[in-house]
């Protein structure tokens, strides 16, 4: 059998580690998956087959970490549905089938980039902040205080840290857009790499093209396969052409996808 | 016994003429063009596989939700994505080429006349057999309508049995009365083979929003949930036509398989299970090989029809 040129992707039951609830209703995931683990890289996500025979889909989840020297990786992931809410079940030494690392995910061009994120999109943007050793500085927004735990996550991983609430319960009140253009004109930052709620992933991206700082976006759509066979996520680039999430994406540069 | 060392010989088929190294195919939508699955299939040890649906023109598809899990299944409505015959012809087939699998091409038209045209097109090396999409529930024109009127669902055959040489299969709806109607339709007018079922038409609503969840409102079901409704299909189909049948609805292993060969398949297709665990069409040729040796059955073919009553 001739081998595709690209990197393989792995089917591995990965033993559960742990498990714990970091908020309320939102889980960190840690599996041994030396395969995975070995291979994956920022903004790639896995496929999680939901430990039960009631789902025939898996669930997408983005990689927030790895440990190569335990082989480990580590989901942060909400609750939403009955999927995820059978996976918080997952005990250590379990199993949980994992499929991946699947997609592109961010640039490994940026020396010095400025990570934005809100909610679960500052899970990927984790293992890319990790990866970056240091020299990517976070902009993190939420409705309030309690939504920033990732703070703790983020501590010693990047540079500076810049808080958001909405209430001003936490660091500048307003969106991370009210922070955005100052620390834009501030910092000399190559790149902008964005994770969060698409309005929010859009209005970042215009004010990182205005400053002329090149922008990633990584999306979030509802997935089949993983593997770009099922076109459940496919989305129209602004060229005119089809992409799909899975497979071309999560990340994608922000004027491919955001007219 | 053919080659000992060919751990497949009891599954060895012949469909059509094609020879086939197992009964296992993969039913079109839920495996791309089998390339996707390289890392997790030897797709020379499938029977077939059925590629993405193919049009005419490119298709964009449907806008919105295209996907939606359900207890024990899937509703989808992708609404034939596909880059187009022309595309397909000159960028797909040849790159495919390199993973020695027979290679089928579910094909979709808005006229009996397109069906023709495509099937003419289509009549290429390398292409193994042409299966008629009559089925699709996710787009307004063509597509169900000429699997639900048996004269529809004739003319819709004959215009492709008229501009191909390679085999014809049509790939029949559950969304009918009486699907023993459609495959004797299917029969007369000169099909090859039937694969049956297609995706039975669905919906879900979100009962916070009230709206549907899939952008197309309904959608196609497939999935474990709907295997029973398959199987009793399939049986009657098979009562009914002596052409031979593939078939396909919810199978996720081995002993899903049995009961298809058993209801009087020939063939059997794997879909939504490809999603599940993208390794499990080997992991139902091993099951179906185990089971086999266990019941001292030659070969599968043996098995094809052969449910008991009373």
């Amino acid at each position: 059998m001739i081998l595709p040129e690209h990197e393989k992707k792995h089917l591995e039951d990965a033993r559960v580690i742990g498990q714990q609830e970091l908020r309320a209703g939102v889980f960190s995931l840690e599996l041994e998956a030396p395969q995975i683990a070995r291979q994956a890289e920022p903004g790639q996500f896995v496929q999680v087959r939901i430990p039960s025979d009631s789902f025939v889909l898996r669930r997408p989840l983005g990689v927030a970490s790895v440990n190569l020297a335990k082989n480990r990786l580590v989901l942060i992931y909400r609750e939403v549905g009955r999927g995820t809410a059978a996976l918080t079940g997952a005990m250590p030494g379990e199993t949980v089938n994992v499929l991946g690392p699947l997609g592109h995910g961010f640039s490994a061009a940026f020396e010095h980039p400025l990570l934005v994120g809100g909610g679960l999109g500052l899970s990927p943007l984790l293992f890319y902040a990790e990866s970056l050793r240091g020299r990517a500085d976070v902009l993190m927004g939420g409705r309030t205080a309690e939504e920033l735990f990732w703070k703790e996550l983020y501590a010693g991983k990047v540079g500076e840290m810049f808080l958001t609430t909405d209430d001003g319960s936490l660091g500048t009140k307003g969106f991370v857009t009210t922070l955005l253009p100052s620390l834009l004109q501030k910092n000399a930052y190559d790149g902008v790499s964005v994770c969060g709620p698409e309005i929010m992933m859009r209005s970042v991206a215009k004010i990182a093209a205005a400053y002329g700082i090149p922008c990633e976006v990584s999306l979030e759509r509802r997935m089949g396969c993983g593997l770009g066979a099922c076109l459940s996520c496919s989305i129209d680039t602004t060229d005119g052409k089809r992409k799909k999430v899975c497979k071309d994406g999560p990340v994608f540069p922000a004027q491919e996808v955001f007219a | 016994m053919t080659n000992p060392a060919d751990k497949d010989s009891r599954l060895h088929t012949t469909l059509l003429g094609i020879p086939m190294q197992t009964p296992i195919l993969t039913a079109s939508g839920t495996f791309g063009f089998g390339e996707e699955f390289a890392d997790f299939v030897d797709l020379s040890r499938l029977g077939a596989v059925v590629v993405k649906g193919t049009t005419l023109a490119p298709r964009r598809g449907n806008e919105g939700n295209r996907i939606a899990e359900t207890p024990q299944g899937m509703l989808n409505c992708i609404g034939l994505e596909n880059p187009g015959a022309d595309v397909f012809l000159r960028e797909t087939l040849p790159r495919i080429q390199q993973y020695h699998m027979q290679v089928i091409v579910n094909i979709s038209g808005s006229t009996a006349e397109e069906y023709g045209e495509l099937a003419g097109k289509l009549d290429v090396p390398g292409v193994a057999a042409i299966e008629l999409n009559v089925s699709c529930p996710n787009v307004k024109e063509g597509g169900i309508v000429f699997g639900t009127d048996p004269h529809a669902l004739a003319s819709v055959v004959r215009e492709a049995k008229a501009h191909t040489k390679k085999p014809v299969i049509v790939k029949l709806s559950p969304n009918v009365t009486d699907i023993r109607v459609m495959a004797r339709a299917a029969e007369e007018a000169g099909a090859d083979a039937l694969s049956l079922i297609n995706t039975l038409l669905g919906m879900q609503i979100d009962i916070e929003t009230r709206r549907p969840v899939l952008g197309n409102v309904t959608g196609g079901l497939s999935g474990p949930c709907v295997k029973p409704v398959a199987v009793r299909m399939v049986y009657q189909a098979a009562q009914t036509v002596s052409i031979p049948i593939i078939g396909m609805g919810g199978i996720t292993c081995w002993q899903d398989a049995v009961e298809f060969f058993l209801a009087g398949a020939s063939a059997i297709a794997v879909g939504t299970a490809n999603f599940t665990d993208p390794a499990v069409t080997m992991r139902i040729a091993d099951g179906l090989n185990t089971y086999l040796s266990a019941h001292h059955i030659g070969n599968i073919s043996e098995l094809v029809g052969k449910m008991e009553l009373g």
